[in-house]
């Protein structure tokens, strides 16, 4: 079963002949464990799909599914705690909160859930951790560099059992090596069970999904079939050209 | 690419044999590009000849046979390495063409063509990528060839969105139609 799906979704925006139409009768399910990446120039509604997939917006038609449930039968309280357990989000700017240390900006979501300020700290350092950030853990984010602030928001998006991960351009304003290390990041996510999406324009980053959907005027209008395993491609590849 | 000058380079480090060569040829270029045993003999045979490598005997080329570079294949290595390609006219490439024949196809939607071309080219990316994700953190050469690879082709799929991009501008704004080769002026001016 899909763990995100979006099922006829559309938003827009505005009355009447002003109304801006942002997504279109949009399909898309996510299954744990995939990493399905949005491409679209800008405007093309990725960033709307993304913030309906996290309850963030409320489509103006269609549904959105959220590990089985659906979002429009939820209360606001509902929904605020399904963004708190079980969301992540990544934005291109980081987001991270300058008055907290690395370590408090991970505990944050958890702490707000309920959770001991203790227990909290103790799964955000497992979390930085993970990421290769522990002894960054009393920074705070001007005393970081943008590729580890980046691995603090991805360890803020992935802390404690969410299962759906959002991101949008991740590495955005991130140099080639730093956006590969934060797409790896988000794949470590996925191979543990979590669901990811990642909006992009870039299609490097778009690479590293499994699938790759086009958006285009707010509409689907195409996506990727799934590679082939490494072995058959490199089988393919074309021998060395003759000698010059 | 030019095995001839791979193979120099494997040499600059000292003599070797063929089937030496053929192995660390293929492992330098992360395994992405077999090379045969006859294509390594046929290129230093060549080298041979041209005065750029030395072989212990006069014998045919075969197994038993180690080269070494000579001074003037050093000179060659030298020059070849920091000689840049000819980049300066632009190459007739096959998808450019495509793109610039849909505009003109009575019925045919460049949009659409260029969306075909632009998900093909992904699918390779993901597959370069798989690649990478597997074996780069293992193989330095490997990843470098990976790498190479994702760039050129990230760099026709941003010249496609690019061209799709300007192709629906123009089609609301006027357009202005040229009648002289103004890149080959232009070129021609800047140089």
């Amino acid at each position: 079963m899909s763990y995100l799906e979006l099922r006829n979704v559309s938003k827009s925006y505005g009355d009447g002949a002003g109304s801006i139409e942002a997504i279109r009768n949009v399909s898309l399910s996510v299954e744990r464990g995939a990493l399905v990446a949005v491409m679209g120039p800008s405007g093309s509604g990725k960033s709307t799909l993304l913030t309906i997939a996290g309850s963030l917006e409320e489509p103006t038609d269609g549904e959105v599914f959220v590990d089985g449930q659906a979002l429009s039968t939820m209360s606001r309280n509902d929904k605020a705690r399904l963004r708190r357990r079980t969301i992540g989000y990544v934005f291109q700017e980081f987001n991270l909160l300058a008055g907290l240390t690395a370590v408090e900006n991970v505990a944050l979501p958890l702490e707000l859930d309920g959770m001991s300020a203790r227990m909290a700290r103790v799964a955000g350092i497992a979390a930085l951790e993970e990421l290769g950030l522990a002894d960054r853990a009393g920074h705070f984010p001007d005393e970081l560099s943008g590729g580890e602030r980046q691995r603090v928001a991805i360890a803020r998006a992935a802390v404690g059992e969410r299962g759906l991960l959002l991101a949008d351009e991740p590495s955005g304003a991130l140099d080639s090596e730093n956006g590969e290390a934060v797409m790896r990041l988000i794949l470590t996510a996925c191979h543990r069970g979590v669901a990811a999406v990642v909006v992009t324009h870039d299609a490097q980053l778009a690479s590293w999904a499994d699938r790759v959907v086009f958006l285009r005027d707010g509409k689907v209008i195409d996506q990727t079939i799934p590679p082939p395993t490494p072995e058959s491609f490199l089988e393919e590849q074309p021998q060395p050209s003759p000698n010059r | 690419m030019s095995v001839q000058h791979a193979l120099l380079a494997l040499l600059s480090e000292g003599p070797k044999y063929g089937l030496q060569l053929r192995q660390e040829f293929e492992e330098s270029t992360g395994e992405i590009w077999p090379l045969n045993v006859g294509q390594v003999y046929t290129t230093l045979q060549r080298l041979e000849r041209d005065g750029f490598v030395e072989s212990d005997d006069t014998e045919e080329p075969g197994p038993r046979n180690s080269f070494r570079i000579t001074e003037s294949g050093q000179q060659e290595l030298s020059t070849w390495l920091s000689t840049p390609p000819d980049m300066t006219s632009p190459p007739r490439d096959e998808l450019v063409i495509k793109v610039l024949s849909a505009i003109k196809v009575p019925g045919v939607n460049v949009h659409d063509v260029i969306q075909v071309h632009r998900r093909y080219l992904v699918e390779l990316m993901q597959q370069w990528t798989r690649l990478k994700e597997d074996e780069a953190d293992f193989d330095l050469s490997f990843a470098l060839v990976v790498d190479a690879e994702l760039f050129r082709l990230d760099s026709v799929v941003r010249w496609l969105d690019s061209a799709d991009g300007r192709l629906r501008r123009a089609a609301v704004e006027p357009v202005v139609v040229r009648t002289t080769p103004l890149i080959r002026r232009r070129l021609v001016s800047r140089r």
